[in-house]
């Protein structure tokens, strides 16, 4: 236990005495070259009003944070639902494909406008956005997974005479994982970005992204900042959470490298 | 004959692929018959559809014409009766499942118990020689030791026949030699029909009772080459002048030249 305590000493010392050197440079730095406060206010000044705000930080944290969870819930529960669909019948995959590549690279973001007037200004236009840049990533990837088997693979499967649902799950689902898992990280991230870029187009008072646009309109800038952090800790925390998941799923069905 | 055809390991009677319309043309006319109990080579160049033929018997492609019968079933009805091992060049072992569970795995195919599997494993891992690497991942063993735990998972269920594609083609020629080796134990130890597709002369002679020879465009039976090397064979083996007259005999057929004077069946 002692040499673990000792371990993750050495492991997290460094990042941590980083991270104080940047705090203290970055405060010393506002003040050495008088930096004006709407470009960039002082941590000191930062981390106050995040104390004095914090209440109402996280709660506006809270309800943009429901935003993303359940976009990310949707979408990503959309995209593992289509890919096993295109799995079973690849004709249908093979003709989606290109279109599904071509949805990825759209930039989504840029419908957040029209989303408000379909799925109102309140949190459904957000989940919208969230569960749609979520969707793609995760259906992209969960198809590759299920179907990049090594041919060798499935002729050792039909040796044993294996139904359809056998290979699925004994041999399609587990190759999956790995790929289900690195998209489910992008899509933690991705719904973060689209719940909080979301309500810079319009959305309730109580929420983050509104909070940060106008705090920074009222040039309260430590403010923003605040919230931002606020937003940060949170996009930082679901994808520890995700990697965890990965992490005790691949105990369970370990891959190549993972150790 | 019917009856004789019935008793047959494999009967191959006139075996024609080709792929696509008007495509490769990969066997022809194929007329071959293995006994119980035997270890048959097919070798042959590239292309001349040893592959191919592995495959059919295996009912995982079918033939454009004749037919495959394994111990007098059809091909397709042995398949579904899992009459046959398959070891691939690549030992295609699962990544999120031990050593144990790879070997394990035509054995829940056929719905064994979790007991009886455990100690079938078990026994297996012995006979390949793996104790100590049951709780093993794939990758975490050498390319020899993955081969292993294919083999063992071919001959966990004791199938009557095996069906092997150049499954030491991607291993050192050292750890190949000590492979053969372990194979024709494993091949003693088990009374099964082993079908082996190698581009080896010295490993198809020094493993088989019989090589059969292939040559290319359309695939043919080139001739097939008995060996009358007594078993055990050891590494000594491959320095008897016998061996030597074999490894020419397969070799002046695979060139189409005239059988060497070895006893050559047609």
């Amino acid at each position: 236990m002692k040499g673990l305590g000792a371990r993750a000493l050495k492991e997290w010392l460094p990042p941590a005495a980083l991270f104080v050197v940047a705090v203290v440079g970055w405060q010393q730095a506002v003040n050495v070259f008088d930096i004006q406060r709407f470009l960039l206010p002082r941590p000191t000044a930062i981390f106050a009003s995040w104390h004095e705000q914090w209440g109402e930080l996280w709660s506006a944290g809270w309800y943009t944070f429901q935003e993303a969870l359940w976009g990310f819930a949707v979408g990503c529960g959309a995209g593992i639902a289509v890919a096993l669909v295109l799995a079973r019948w690849r004709p249908l995959g093979t003709a989606l494909m290109p279109y599904a590549i071509a949805a990825n690279a759209v930039p989504i973001i840029a419908f957040a406008p029209i989303a408000n007037a379909w799925f109102g200004i309140d949190q459904g236009s957000k989940i919208a956005i969230a569960a749609v840049l979520c969707f793609f990533p995760v259906m992209i990837n969960v198809l590759r997974g299920l179907t990049s088997v090594h041919p060798s693979s499935l002729e050792l499967m039909r040796s044993y005479a294996a139904g359809n649902f056998a290979v699925f799950r004994k041999v399609r689902v587990p190759n999956s994982l790995p790929y289900l898992f690195s998209s489910l990280k992008v899509a933690s991230v991705l719904a973060m970005i689209g719940a909080i870029v979301g309500e810079y187009f319009g959305g309730a008072l109580t929420s983050l992204g509104i909070q940060i646009k106008s705090a920074a309109a009222l040039f309260n800038f430590e403010t923003a900042w605040a919230a931002i952090i606020v937003a940060c800790i949170l996009g930082i925390a679901f994808y520890l959470a995700v990697s965890l998941a990965e992490k005790l799923a691949m105990r369970i069905y370990p891959a190549r490298g993972a150790q | 004959m019917t009856h004789e055809h019935a008793a047959a390991a494999v009967h191959i009677a006139g075996v024609s692929k080709v792929f696509g319309k008007g495509g490769t043309h990969a066997l022809d006319d194929i007329e071959l018959e293995f006994q119980p109990g035997e270890f048959i080579s097919l070798i042959g160049p590239s292309g001349c559809g040893k592959s191919t033929l592995l495959r059919v018997i295996g009912d995982l492609l079918e033939p454009s014409e004749g037919l495959v019968r394994i111990g007098g079933k059809t091909a397709h009805q042995a398949r579904l009766d899992r009459d046959y091992g398959m070891v691939f060049q690549d030992p295609v072992l699962y990544d999120w499942r031990t050593v144990a569970r790879n070997i394990g795995l035509p054995l829940e195919m056929m719905g064994w118990d979790r007991r009886r599997r455990a100690e079938r494993v078990q026994a297996m891992i012995e006979l390949v020689e793996l104790g100590g690497f049951a709780d093993h991942h794939p990758w975490q063993l050498s390319g020899g030791m993955q081969q292993r735990v294919a083999i063992a998972r071919a001959f966990a269920f004791e199938p009557a026949l095996l069906l092997m594609d150049e499954p030491f083609g991607a291993l050192d020629e050292m750890t190949r030699e000590r492979m053969n080796i372990e194979l024709l134990r494993i091949w003693g130890a088990s009374g099964s029909t082993v079908v082996f597709v190698t581009h080896s002369i010295a490993e198809a002679v020094f493993l088989s009772t019989r090589v059969v020879v292939m040559s290319p465009r359309p695939g043919r039976v080139a001739g097939i080459v008995p060996v009358d090397l007594p078993y055990p064979r050891v590494f000594e083996t491959r320095e008897d002048s016998r061996f030597f007259e074999l490894v020419t005999a397969v070799r002046e057929l695979l060139r189409g030249g005239a059988p060497a004077p070895v006893g050559v069946e047609a």
